[in-house]
């Protein structure tokens, strides 16, 4: 298994109907399947190529260019540390070296029990909460050894269940925008000027009611 | 400390917040918190531009010079006119992508404050007649994803997104996107090109410019979280309170994020172009002091792309002319602080690994001269580096964005100068970004470069050591032997 189960396609096809190309919904199908598998399965592409129109190699093309997407499984818990520039200020790359120490494994690499992998990343958007990590991009920030090591007994004994969901899992939320709800998914190839536009140009100028705004 | 923490409120001096008012409020980041807390009532300002309509709404922003906050600085309102006339339909991408180095500010106001993003989403629509909103949402931020999905299910549920917004005739949808992780596809044509579902990789400008030609080839106005945040406060106040605050040039407020060696690092909402660095990393409000004990070694004023600023700096304004007339940028608002105990080599080896890991690879310029940056300064880092490696990674870096650079001849006569805007030999701004780092530490910290370079050389040659080496007949047969 690993192409989408039925309720997934369900979703995929929800997802496919707000773009009005379906191939833009493709990164976040490559997330529906990373969500159900805890990777991007080989399957799973051929089959999302199916839903939104194209080739398995396209998709497989877009998806290598992201660091999100993992072709091969990884741990339940993908452990990220931030060793950029303000991380780095603050003892990023000491955290890092600490916790392949803690977890027994080099940087890229998972742990034998399949529960954590650990990689040091860029910037992730916490630069005043250096040294910041994320596990399963949910962030824990100003983080000491001893917090990280308290972090992983943590995840380790489920402790951390209700905060990190497991790999693949990302938003818990998702917009649902029902089919009855949508209200105006315009393809590029209609030539239709809004409503709202027109009637102003129309209140504006009644004579050159379709001319376009300027 | 463990868990989901957020940084303290932001601070500020006597003006008021006007995209952070909702920061340290709790449940302010839902619809009822957005229509009852914070510096103004949410959801009243789309009111407002519904009855002045598309055209005037789109000149108040042009008015009040709403500048963009996502890097390059440009008006809001203008960029806004430059989408064709009579050509539909026209979309509007959200950038929040944010992941330039040490900055953190739009993921701040995805968490706390959607509604304002939702609304100013709805403004900016409606100016200019976008029949979509796609909000691309950094692929990293589960948190933020969940926070504007559950605003949009709100407020799609609340008559205030979708068909018919408010019982008038402006329809529009707003669509949570997310990427998947590369900080290129920040870059606004990249954007599009992963909103397309491809990777993300820049296109060409001209005529790719995304006002003209964009999303699926139509117009389409690609602007900055932060910058759209602003327009609710705008709409509920005037262009004049609006200009009131900060500058002729640069009105309104920012956000900055002020980290690295400062005793309070953190998010603060400051009038654009009248604070100084100084207050910035002095004031209590603010950073509250160079770490204590320590004094301050360089800083960078504009994220991990901007060339580095030192101590003669910190008395300019954060203001967009000025810091570009001193040859740098204020980009995306991350001043990230560097003490004396901080290694130049080191933390130019960092930002170049960044963008070596980080090039999209289209041109060669930059996927090649990155990588050499890294193992350049790795190099030296390691204590192998070679002399002639300071005029190679200058050499490199003027193949990515043409000099002047302070090669070693310049450097005698007094030439140091980083061209600024840097020149390109690329289709995006990410390699010639490259270069300012790796220059800025040169021109500045060459004998610690020197240091680590001379180190290595100092491996003892004495006439011993030569007497005791075998003989070219001795070691070609020794060689012989092992080197089959
Ligand atoms: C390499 C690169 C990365 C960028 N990253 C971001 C980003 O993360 N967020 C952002 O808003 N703008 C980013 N920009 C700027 C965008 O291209 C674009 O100018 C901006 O989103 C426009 O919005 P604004 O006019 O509201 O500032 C980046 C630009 C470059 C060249
Ligand atoms: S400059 Fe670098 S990141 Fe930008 S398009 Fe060229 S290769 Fe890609
Ligand atoms: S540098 Fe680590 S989060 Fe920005």
């Amino acid at each position: 298994m690993s192409r989408l189960t039925p309720e997934n396609v369900e979703l995929a096809k929800q997802i496919i109907r707000r773009y009005p190309r379906p191939k833009s919904a493709l990164i976040p199908l490559c997330h529906l399947a990373q969500e159900q598998d805890g990777h991007l399965a080989d399957d799973a592409m051929v089959h999302i190529g199916e839903l939104v129109g194209v080739t398995s190699a396209e998709v497989l093309g877009t998806a290598s260019f992201y660091e999100m997407f993992k072709r091969h499984e990884v741990g339940k818990y993908c452990v990220n540390i931030c060793t950029n520039i303000s991380c780095q200020l603050m003892g990023g790359e000491e955290l890092l070296e600490h916790a392949e120490q803690t977890l027994g494994i080099r940087s890229g690499s998972t742990t034998n029990d399949g529960l954590f992998t650990l990689e040091d990343v860029e910037c992730i958007a916490a630069c005043t909460e250096a040294p910041a990590l994320q596990v399963n991009y949910r962030y824990f920030h100003r983080i000491s050894n001893d917090d990280f090591d308290q972090m992983i007994d943590e995840l380790r004994s489920g402790r951390l269940d209700d905060v990190v969901p497991p790999h693949g899992v990302l938003a818990k939320v998702r917009q649902d925008l029902a089919e009855e709800q949508i209200a105006n998914i315009t393809p590029p190839e209609t030539q239709v000027m809004p409503r709202w536009i027109a009637d102003e140009a129309a209140k504006n100028d009644p004579a050159a009611s379709e001319g376009g705004q300027a | 400390m463990i868990g989901a923490t957020t940084p303290a409120p932001t601070l500020i001096d006597g003006v008021p917040a006007v995209v952070s008012s909702r920061f340290g409020v709790e449940g302010g980041h839902t619809i009822d918190g957005y229509r009852s807390t914070g510096s103004y009532k949410g959801y009243e300002a789309i009111r407002k531009a519904l009855d002045m309509g598309p055209s005037a709404v789109a000149a108040t922003v042009k008015d009040a010079t709403v500048l963009g906050r996502g890097g390059a600085g440009f008006p809001a309102g203008i960029k806004w006119g430059f989408t064709p006339a009579g050509v539909w339909p026209r979309y509007i991408v959200v950038n929040g992508d944010e992941s330039e180095p040490g900055t953190y500010k739009d993921r701040v106001l995805m968490e706390r404050d959607p509604h304002q993003i939702i609304e100013g989403c709805l403004i900016a629509a409606y100016a200019i007649g976008a029949a979509q909103v796609f909000l691309y949402v950094r692929g990293e931020m589960a948190h933020a994803q969940e926070r504007i999905a559950a605003a949009l299910n709100e407020a799609y549920a609340a008559g205030l997104v979708g068909r018919n917004i408010l019982g008038t005739n402006f329809s529009v949808d707003i669509v949570l996107h997310w990427g998947a992780g590369a900080y290129i596809v920040g870059e606004e044509t990249a954007l599009i090109e992963s909103l397309e579902g491809n990777r993300g990789m820049p296109r060409l400008k001209p005529p790719f410019f995304p006002a003209a030609k964009g999303l699926y080839l139509k117009p389409t106005v690609v602007n900055n979280i932060e910058t759209l945040s602003n327009l609710p406060w705008l709409f509920n106040n005037s262009v004049d309170a609006y200009r009131a605050i900060g500058t002729d040039a640069s009105p309104g407020t920012r956000l900055v994020a002020v980290s690295g060696h400062v005793n309070n690092p953190g998010v603060f909402e400051i009038p654009q172009g009248t604070t100084t660095f100084r207050e910035l990393f002095e004031s209590p409000i603010y950073g509250n002091g160079i770490r204590t004990g320590h004094q301050l070694k360089m800083f960078i004023p504009g994220g991990g792309s901007a060339p580095w600023f030192f101590p003669e700096h910190v008395d300019l304004p954060l203001e967009g002319r000025v810091i570009g007339g001193e040859g740098s940028m204020l980009g995306s608002g991350a001043i990230v602080v560097m003490d004396e105990t901080t290694d130049a080599v080191r933390a130019a080896l960092r930002l170049a690994r960044f963008f070596a890991r980080e090039s999209c690879g289209k041109c060669t310029p930059c996927r090649e001269g990155t990588t050499w940056q890294e193992k350049i300064l790795q190099r030296i880092l390691d204590g192998h580096g070679r002399p002639s490696d300071i005029d190679l990674l200058l050499d490199v870096g003027d193949n990515i964005s043409p000099g002047p650079y302070p090669v070693a001849s310049d450097a005698a006569k007094g030439l140091d100068a980083i061209p600024y805007p840097p020149k390109q030999t690329t289709i995006c701004p990410l390699g010639p970004s490259s270069v300012a780092p790796i220059t800025s530490a040169i021109r500045r910290f060459r004998d610690e470069f020197d240091a680590k370079i001379v180190k290595r050389n100092l491996i003892p040659v004495s006439v011993e050591s030569f007497e005791d080496a075998p003989t070219l007949a001795e070691s070609t047969d020794h060689g012989a032997d092992t080197h089959v």
